[in-house]
C-alpha cells in the first residue's frame, strides 16, 4: 500500500495495459508510473508502440473502429481509470491535452486557435477568453511575436511558431497532463531548440509525456525515460540511469546506436 | 553504383538525341492541346453567336426598354420586351430550389463525411448519385402531377402551375450535386486537423462545424456555386411545372415563366427565322449566360481567396 505522500508524487499509474489494432497486439502488458510535474520520455525504434501508448492517454484510439484495449490508466488525484468504458473520452481530453507531430493549427485566426478549447467548453465571456489566451501565449513564448496580429490566419506563422501555437492551444485549457507526439520532428534545429526549452519550462505547471525519435532530445529534456521495443516496456527509470548505466543490454544497445 | 559496365557493349551515343521519341512526344502534346482548345473554341463560338444575334435584337429594342419594361409580350401585337418578368421567374424558382438544396445538401454531406459508418456511406452515396441521374423531364412531371396536388392540400389556393412546386422539385434534383461535392471537399480535409480538434475535447459536431467546414470552405463554395448555376439554368422542370406565362411576380405561389422556359417555348413554336420574336431568345439566352457568369466569377474569387492551406 502506498502512502499519501508517495501518491502525490505520481500523476498517473498504468496497469496491465494491452492494445490491439484488430488482430495485431501492439502494446503488451505495460505497467508504468507517471511522475507528477516531471517530463517522461518514451523512446524506442519505429513501430515499438510508443505513439500508440501515448494516444491511449487521451483515448485517441476511440476515433477509429477496430481498436481494442484493456488494462487501466489511473489518473490521480481522484484515482479514476480513464480507460473505463464508463468514462467519456471527451472528459478525458478536457484534462489531458496533446500536441502532434506535424503542427496542425486550425483554419482560424491566431486568437481563435488558442481560444478553441475554451470555446468548445462553452466559455463565451470575452474577458475570460482574452486573459486565458494571453496567458497561454505567454507560457508558450509566442506572445511577443503575435500580440499585434492576433487576427491573422494561423497559417501565416512559421513552422516553429505554428507548433508553439499548438502548444498554447493545448495549454489554454489548463490540462493536467500534456502529451507530445514527436513535437519537433517536422521542425528545423533552431525551432527544435526553442520548443525543447519551452517543454522544459512547462513542467512546473503540468505533467509531461513525450514521444521522441531523438535520443539526445530525451536525454536533454526528460527526467524519466521509458525504453520500448516491439510493444513491450523494456526499461523505465530516471533518465540519467537509463543513459549512463541501463540495466538491460538491449536498452544499452539502442542508446549507444548499435541498432534502431 | 554496383552494376558493372559491360565491356563488350558500345555505350557511345547513349545520351544522344532521339528524334523518334521527340517526335512522338510532340505529337501527343499537340493532340492534348487540341482537345483542350476545342472546349475554349466551342465556348467562344456560343458567346459570339449570342452576342451577334442579340445585336440584331437590340437594333429593334433599346437596351433601356429591355431592362426596365415590366412586360414581356414579344409575340403580341402590342409587343413589350422587358426581361424583368423572366428574370423574376428565374430568381424566384432558383431561390426556392436553393433554399431546399443548399441546407439539405450540406447536412447530408456533414452526415456522410463525419458521422456515417463506412457501410452506411457505401449504400447511401450510390442512391444519392442515382437521384442526380433521373431525367429532368421526369422531375418535371413529378412536380406537376404529384407535388403540386400535395401542396394544394396545404395551400388550397395554389394554382396548377406554380414556381413553388417547380422550385421545390428542382431543389431535390440539385441536392446530390451539392452534397456530393461538399462531402468530397470535407473528406479531403486531413485527419490530423480533426485529431487536433478531438484532442481539445471537441465533439464530432463541433469538429465538423468549427474545423472541417472552414478548412473545406473553397470546395464547399464551389459546390454551392455549381448548385446555383444548375438552378438558374434548369429548363425542363420549370417549363413543365411553373407554367409558361411571363408574369412579373416575386411570389412563389404564382405561375410564371423563367428565361429558360421562354427559350424552350419559342424554339418549339413556328416563328419565322430572323423575325424579331425569334431574335428575342438570343437576348434572353445572353441574359442567362451573364447571370451564370456572375456566379462563376464569384465562385472563382472565393476559391482563390480561401484556397485550402491546411
Amino acid at each position: 500500500m502506498q502512502t499519501g505522500a508517495e501518491l502525490n508524487q505520481y500523476k498517473s499509474h498504468v496497469k496491465a495495459l494491452n492494445f490491439y489494432y484488430g488482430a495485431f497486439h501492439a502494446l503488451k502488458n505495460i505497467d508504468m508510473a507517471l511522475h507528477a510535474n516531471k517530463i517522461t520520455a518514451l523512446i524506442g525504434p519505429s513501430g515499438c508502440g510508443k505513439s500508440t501508448f501515448l494516444r491511449c492517454f487521451n483515448r485517441m484510439h476511440d476515433l477509429y473502429p477496430g481498436n481494442r484495449y484493456d488494462g487501466e490508466i489511473i489518473l490521480h488525484p481522484d484515482h479514476v481509470n480513464i480507460l473505463s468504458h464508463k468514462v467519456d473520452p471527451i472528459e478525458v481530453r478536457m484534462r489531458i491535452s496533446m500536441v502532434f507531430q506535424k503542427p496542425n493549427p486550425f483554419p482560424k485566426s491566431i486568437y481563435e486557435n488558442v481560444a478553441y478549447g475554451l470555446r468548445v467548453r462553452g466559455i463565451r465571456q470575452r474577458a475570460v477568453l482574452d486573459e486565458k489566451v494571453e496567458n497561454a501565449l505567454r507560457n508558450s513564448a509566442l506572445w511577443d511575436e503575435v500580440k499585434d496580429r492576433m487576427n491573422d490566419l494561423a497559417f501565416n506563422l512559421s513552422g516553429g511558431q505554428q507548433q508553439r501555437l499548438c502548444i498554447a492551444r493545448a495549454l489554454a485549457t489548463d490540462p493536467e497532463i500534456l502529451l507530445f507526439d514527436e513535437p519537433t520532428s517536422a521542425l528545423d534545429p533552431i525551432a527544435t531548440a526553442s520548443i525543447e526549452e519551452l517543454i522544459a519550462d512547462l513542467k512546473d505547471k503540468v505533467t509531461i509525456l513525450i514521444v521522441t525519435h531523438n535520443m539526445q532530445q530525451a536525454a536533454r529534456v526528460s527526467d524519466f525515460t521509458a525504453y520500448m521495443y516491439l510493444g513491450e516496456l523494456i526499461e523505465f527509470d530516471e533518465t540519467d540511469t537509463i543513459f549512463i548505466k541501463p540495466k538491460h543490454k538491449q536498452t544499452e544497445d539502442y542508446i549507444t546506436g548499435r541498432f534502431g | 553504383m554496383s552494376d558493372k559496365l559491360d565491356k563488350n557493349k558500345n555505350y557511345a551515343g547513349r545520351l544522344g538525341y532521339s528524334y523518334r521519341r521527340n517526335l512522338r512526344e510532340r505529337l501527343i502534346e499537340s493532340v492534348l492541346f487540341l482537345s483542350a482548345a476545342l472546349s475554349v473554341v466551342i465556348m467562344l463560338s456560343i458567346v459570339v453567336m449570342l452576342v451577334k444575334e442579340s445585336f440584331v435584337f437590340f437594333q429593334h429594342v433599346s437596351l433601356w426598354d429591355f431592362l426596365t419594361d415590366t412586360q414581356w409580350t414579344p409575340l403580341f401585337d402590342d409587343a413589350h420586351y422587358g426581361i424583368l418578368p423572366l428574370v423574376a421567374g428565374t430568381v424566384v424558382s432558383s431561390t426556392v430550389a436553393l433554399l431546399v438544396a443548399l441546407p439539405l445538401g450540406t447536412i447530408i454531406a456533414i452526415y456522410l463525411s463525419e458521422f456515417a459508418p463506412f457501410s452506411v456511406r457505401e449504400i447511401a452515396k450510390p442512391f444519392l448519385e442515382l437521384l442526380g441521374g433521373i431525367p429532368t423531364v421526369v422531375y418535371g412531371y413529378f412536380a406537376l402531377l404529384f407535388v403540386t396536388p400535395l401542396l394544394q392540400m396545404i395551400f388550397p389556393t395554389l394554382p396548377g402551375f406554380s414556381l413553388l412546386s417547380a422550385g421545390l422539385v428542382m431543389g431535390i434534383m440539385i441536392i446530390p450535386y451539392v452534397s456530393s461535392m461538399t462531402e468530397d471537399a470535407m473528406r479531403a480535409v486531413p485527419m490530423h486537423l480533426r485529431e487536433g480538434s478531438y484532442a481539445m475535447g471537441a465533439t464530432r459536431f463541433q469538429t465538423a462545424i468549427r474545423v472541417v467546414m472552414p478548412a473545406a470552405f473553397s470546395g464547399i463554395a464551389a459546390a454551392y456555386i455549381l448548385g446555383i448555376s444548375r438552378a438558374v439554368g434548369e429548363t425542363m422542370v420549370v417549363a413543365i411545372a411553373a407554367g409558361m406565362q411571363p408574369n412579373l411576380t416575386w411570389n412563389p405561389m404564382e405561375p410564371a415563366a423563367t428565361i429558360t422556359a421562354y427559350i424552350v417555348q419559342v424554339s418549339l413554336g413556328d416563328l419565322p427565322h430572323g423575325s424579331i420574336g425569334y431574335q428575342t431568345i438570343f437576348a434572353a439566352g445572353l441574359t442567362l449566360l451573364l447571370m451564370t457568369l456572375v456566379f462563376n466569377i464569384i465562385g472563382h474569387v472565393l476559391r482563390k481567396r480561401y484556397r485550402e492551406i491546411y
